[in-house]
């Protein structure tokens, strides 16, 4: 545990870290601003694995592999989101979700 | 001393994704989100789970930055600031974040069954290791086997996705 800092502390920060993702996903409409807000609230619910882990039983290992398994899972969605958007970009050259309808009907 | 070092981190981490968030430059907004993800891994070495920081950075940092910086530049004009959107429509997306925000860190202070652990423990990436492919009682072998074929199929089906066709334009004429 960090010396002088309490758990709560460290839940309100990320608390307000997935509260700011929350809002850029609401606010942004390009596909890529939206997909980086994404990564703003996996990274908050990270942190608060390791750190329940770390304060509360730091003799099990579970929040660490847990949170190893979000990495894996945020890696292989960002590509593949990635990809797709990639190819979206091709077919309308424009990844704003105001303007893409491609999916829409 | 470490106090310090936490409070300025989390300065880091607020104050950099709010920019990632609001910023109109595209390409700008996902540099402040590597800075967000390199705060994070600093709080992981603080936290003294050395294994989860330097995957953080390696991962995080490394690997997905670099997609999403290609993706950026494949498909934005970098100098071009992103469509601004009328402040009457942050308001209602503001107002939703704040709140529940304010809802959720009331609702943590409230709980009162938190008894802090005071042990110093520090994992190896020995003991990590030992774990992820321990097959006996709270082994976890299979979700580590699952994870690898999911990253077989990610990177196959990646691929498939964005192979590089013909720009649909170009077909027309």
């Amino acid at each position: 545990m960090i010396e002088g800092v309490s758990l709560f502390e460290i839940l309100s920060l990320t608390t307000v870290l997935f509260f700011v993702g929350i809002y850029g996903f609401l606010t942004r409409t390009n596909l890529i601003a939206m997909l980086m807000s994404l990564e703003l609230m996996v990274n908050a619910e990270a942190i608060n694995f390791v750190a329940i882990n770390k304060y509360l039983s730091p003799a099990v290992l579970q929040g660490q592999i847990f949170s190893l398994f979000i990495i894996a899972l945020a890696a292989a969605e960002t590509a593949l989101a990635l990809a797709i958007i990639l190819h979206l970009y091709r077919l309308t050259e424009n990844i704003d979700v105001k303007e893409v309808e491609e999916l829409k009907y | 001393m470490e106090k310090i070092l936490f409070y300025i981190l989390s300065a880091i981490i607020i104050g950099f994704a709010v920019l990632s968030v609001t910023s109109r430059k595209l390409y700008r907004a996902t540099i402040y989100l590597l800075f967000v993800l390199m705060a994070v891994s600093g709080l992981y070495f603080m936290m003294e789970y050395n294994f989860m920081g330097a995957v953080q950075l390696s991962v995080y940092a490394g690997g997905i930055m670099v997609l999403f910086i290609y993706a950026v530049m494949m498909t934005n004009n970098i100098g071009k600031p992103l469509r601004s959107i009328s402040t009457k429509r942050k308001i209602l997306p503001f107002i939703i974040a704040f709140g529940t925000a304010i809802l959720a860190i009331y609702a943590i202070y409230s709980y009162q069954g938190i008894a802090n652990v005071h042990e110093a423990t520090i994992t190896s990436v020995d003991q990590i290791g030992q774990k992820l492919l321990s097959y006996e009682k709270g082994g976890y072998v299979l979700p580590f086997e699952v994870v690898s074929i999911l990253l077989l199929a990610v990177m196959v089906a990646a691929i498939v996705i964005a192979k590089a066709k013909k720009l649909v334009n170009q077909e027309k004429n």
